[in-house]
């Protein structure tokens, strides 16, 4: 198979495109990140650092930090692991198979990651059995159960697409189906793996509500630290030093998982899917395919399934009352709990515009052959930023009119696209990246300018894996809480945020109302990614 | 070649022309939610916060003001809030400091003096700061609630008091917030300081500890899910709640029961005063001080039980009829003085930690 690759005498290709467009895909994301991330971050740091009258390394001595840092590291190095393994099996399920009801099921496993923490923590409690319903398994298969959609949907994407010829080709040369995955198939989806496992990473260490009560108050994030320092202790600067410690790691963690991608990025013809999937054959394909689909209904369902029925719970039987509730005036929201589906709707959709424009902007330049790796780092930080430090940050940061920007409603979609830009990078870049560039010199040699090569062969592919991220784009603003909470004006909250504070209220009404919600949620979740997902399915033919 | 070149450079305008349509987008938006309109007073407050509509548009109506409120967090974290934006604050009146971080707020200096002429009905003991840069709206006292109809099967008499809950026959009965994360676990454990002193309220967390208490870290997961008299039907009889859940009970519930499921245990109360105070710098000071003396008015104060399960500071405000049958307004809550508070509470988290948790 390396005959294959025998180095081409390349030509000199100018793929870089003019000063304009490297003004357009470089400015505009780092232009937006400096303005949104990094002014507001660096000025709430700063205040910290300036502020009390402790040093600074006073709190990177005190033992309960080293504690702290440590059981964050590895709570999360255990979690993408579990992830990744509890995922595979149903990626490789979608990566291959064409069958009914394939888009429902990916459809279905992003609805687990865009549900608030807090929620799903609390339908986790009720389902574990007592004595393991805290601790380190609890908080372990609860982050897989949020972050397994992460690892399905790029890798199970990424492996529909992979040329199944190559895998094909071994099979003639006489390699079996195992020997096939481990020396053709893996290699291949490695850069993908590496990228969802950064994700899933990011998410665990920064985890917040499912630390907070399944671990019980023995376990802290370095998160849950940062919230306690910075809003309950009001100590700034310990929340400084802690913020500063952790965008520290996540820096190290993106370096490192982004340069592992980059190493294991293999240029490859993409198929499209209808091309790669095959009807499921033998009768032990049908047992592997049942039983890989059928054991992640059962993790990712159950709890789900417990939210159901909490949300219908009424005193000792069930009813549709707290779903009746929901029509009523309540106390606990400023508004009607439907006009918090319409907001989160709308927020979502602007999140995702935004989101859209500078991560594709990104991915562009990220994908280049000499692409900025430095971007594609610097884009990934707001995942792993503390939301209240980030929240206390804009506050401060965009307080002097006429930039006083406290109040304005623009910027919860703003925040939110901070969040889901990664994601679209994750999604858009390796897909470009991996674009073979003899297609492109190919189109060079016969006349094209770049111009027309980026329109006719990276466009296409971009446009594609756009219309994915989109779906995510979506689904995780719609999710978003961290920051929305911080900067949602109460007139107009969002699911999560309604969510939260029917929570926070006594009587059992108030909680079915909020098990209510989060039921709606996960239907709004579903149906808009479903029908993103149909999107993406007719604009396959482009190739 | 030039007309490939062409199409090239009309992608680039085509991006160039969104990349411009959303800069000019989000300042037209700016621009309109930057300037300051004179006939708004803007309320600061944390997530708890609520206000009937009817009683809102009666001030809006009587002051010729539009109220708009601004919720940024729960009350740690509002209160943070207000303080890193002092001097220069989101709006004009912060409602939400309780007595137990009253020194935190005033030591930021985050109130300009108003002495409302409605204070006048209000009783002595509210009134925390004599400078009246707070002014004292609910009180909403943190008590142990208990769950009547699992004591009742089983026989048992619910505890009358704090000492009792270290005995054999409520083991594994109690559930508590961790004070360190949860504003009424922090009362809870500030109860038993006031009741026992120093150093004994350590020894009593240390007979609670080998008695099974369970440590969750917030309100919600102790009552929703742990507590049995809640809907989650956990597996934990005794709770730390508010004097005002009862009522919640009743009234959240469909159908409503006759009679309240839970109560409170009166001699654990712990006494939380919530106050509002002008804020420094604040845009439009006279709306503010016209809304401290609405916040005082006893129609504000008569919508608050139900609103917000707090009781008004109003001796004139009447209580809903749940609130006559199913809340007690504990008598002598216990209290400490906010100074001692603020000079102790980390230190004494850190002293619960050290005994119920490590």
């Amino acid at each position: 198979m390396d005959g294959d690759r025998a180095p081409l005498s390349r030509p000199p290709v100018r793929r870089q495109g003019g000063a304009g467009w490297r003004a357009l895909t470089r400015g505009v994301p780092l232009a937006f990140l400096a303005l949104f991330f990094a002014f507001p971050l660096a000025a709430i740091v700063e205040r910290g650092l300036v502020s009390g009258e402790r040093p600074a390394l006073d709190v990177l001595a005190d033992p309960l930090t080293r504690d702290v840092l440590w059981f964050t590291v590895r709570q999360a190095l255990a979690s993408t692991v579990l992830t990744v393994l509890v995922a595979l099996p149903t990626c490789w399920v979608l990566g291959t198979f064409a069958f009914r009801g394939r888009a429902l099921v990916r459809t279905l496993v992003t609805v687990p990651f865009v549900l608030p923490t807090l929620v799903v923590a609390l339908a986790f409690l009720a389902l574990l059995p007592p004595g393991l319903e805290r601790g380190w398994a609890a908080i372990l298969v609860a982050h897989a159960f949020f972050n397994v959609a992460v690892v399905v949907r790029v890798v199970g994407g990424f492996w529909a697409r992979l040329d199944p010829r190559v895998s094909e080709a071994a099979a003639t040369l006489g390699a079996g189906p195992w020997r096939r995955f481990r020396e053709v198939t893996l290699p291949l989806l490695a850069p993908s793996v590496a990228a969802a496992a950064a994700i899933a990473f990011l998410f665990s260490f920064t985890s917040f509500g499912i630390v907070l009560v399944l671990g019980g108050p023995a376990y802290a994030t370095l998160e849950v630290e940062i919230y306690n320092q910075a809003a309950r202790i009001f100590d700034l600067r310990a929340a400084a030093v802690l913020s500063l410690v952790q965008l520290a790691c996540v820096l190290l963690a993106v370096t490192a998982a982004t340069r592992l991608e980059a190493r294991l990025a293999v240029a490859r013809h993409q198929r499209p899917e209808r091309d790669v999937l095959r009807p499921v054959r033998t009768r032990g394909e049908r047992v592997a395919v049942g039983a890989a689909l059928g054991s992640l209904a059962l993790f990712l369902g159950a709890p789900l399934a417990v939210l159901v029925e909490r949300s219908l719970a009424v005193g000792e039987g069930h009813g549709l009352d707290a779903y009746r509730a929901l029509f009523e005036p309540t106390a606990a929201l400023l508004a009607s709990p439907w006009e918090a589906v319409a907001n989160s709707i709308l927020y979502a959709t602007a999140a995702t515009a935004i989101a859209l424009v500078v991560g594709g902007l990104a991915a562009l330049a990220i994908a280049e052959p000499r692409g900025s790796r430095v971007l594609d780092t610097l884009l990934m930080l707001p995942l792993g930023t503390s939301a209240v430090m980030l929240g206390f940050g804009f506050v401060i940061a965009f307080d002097t009119a006429p930039f006083d920007w406290r109040a304005a409603p623009w910027i919860v979609p703003v925040a939110q696209a901070l969040v889901a830009i990664p994601f679209v990078v994750r999604i858009v870049a390796p897909t470009l990246r991996a674009i073979d560039e003899r297609q492109r010199e190919a189109a060079t040699l016969l006349g094209a300018s770049p111009g027309r090569v980026r329109r006719e062969i990276d466009l296409p592919v971009a446009g594609r894996a756009l219309a994915v991220a989109a779906g995510f784009a979506f689904a995780i603003s719609l999710g978003e809480f961290g920051a929305t909470v911080f900067l949602a004006r109460p007139e107009s909250p969002t699911l999560p945020v309604a969510i939260f504070r029917f929570l926070g209220r006594p009587g059992e009404l108030n909680v079915g109302q909020a098990y209510a919600l989060a039921v709606i949620l996960m239907v709004v979740v579903a149906v808009s990614v479903f029908l993103v997902d149909r999107l993406r399915e007719s604009r396959s033919g482009w190739f | 070649m030039s007309g490939l070149e062409r199409v090239d450079r009309r992608m680039l305008y085509a991006a160039a022309a969104v990349a411009a349509v959303v800069v000019v987008g989000l300042a037209v938006v700016l621009a309109r939610g930057g300037g300051d309109e004179p006939t708004e007073v803007v309320l600061v407050t944390h997530q708890s916060f609520v206000v009937s509509d009817d009683v809102k548009r009666e001030f809006e109506t009587e002051s010729g003001l539009t109220l708009r409120i601004l919720q940024t967090g729960d009350a740690g974290a509002a209160l943070s809030r207000a303080l890193l934006t002092a001097g220069n604050p989101e709006g004009d009146v912060f409602f939400g400091v309780d007595s137990n971080l009253l020194t935190r707020a005033l030591e930021g200096d985050l109130f300009d003096a108003y002495e409302s002429p409605e204070l006048e009905k209000i009783d002595e003991q509210w009134i925390l700061d004599p400078e009246h840069r707070v002014t004292p709206i609910d009180h909403g006292e943190v008590c142990l609630n208990v769950d009547l109809e699992w004591f009742e099967g089983r026989g048992l008499e619910p505890p009358r008091n704090l000492g009792e809950l270290g005995l054999a026959r409520y083991r594994n009965l109690l559930v508590v917030q961790n004070p360190a994360t949860s504003t009424p676990g922090l009362a809870f454990m500030l109860a038993t300081i006031a009741r026992y002193g120093e150093p004994g309220w350590r020894r009593y967390w240390e007979r609670l500890r080998a008695n099974g208490v369970l440590v969750v870290d917030g309100w919600e997961e102790a009552y929703n899910v742990r507590f049995s008299g809640s809907s989650g039907n956990g597996d934990r009889p005794i709770v730390v709640s508010y004097a005002s859940s009862p009522p919640a009970e009743v009234i959240f519930r469909s159908p409503r029961p006759e009679e309240a499921p839970t109560a409170v245990v009166v001699d654990s109360c712990f006494q939380q005063i919530e106050f509002a105070g002008v804020l420094r710098g604040a845009p439009n000071p006279s709306g503010a001080r016209k809304l401290i003396d609405f916040l005082l008015s006893t129609r504000f104060q008569e919508d608050v039980p139900l609103s917000m399960f707090v009781f008004p500071v109003d001796p004139l405000a009447e209580l809903p009829p749940e609130f006559e049958r199913f809340a007690v307004v504990p008598e002598d809550p216990l209290s400490l003085p906010p100074e001692e508070i603020a000079a102790n509470r980390d230190r004494w988290i850190r002293e619960w930690t050290a005994t119920v948790l490590r």
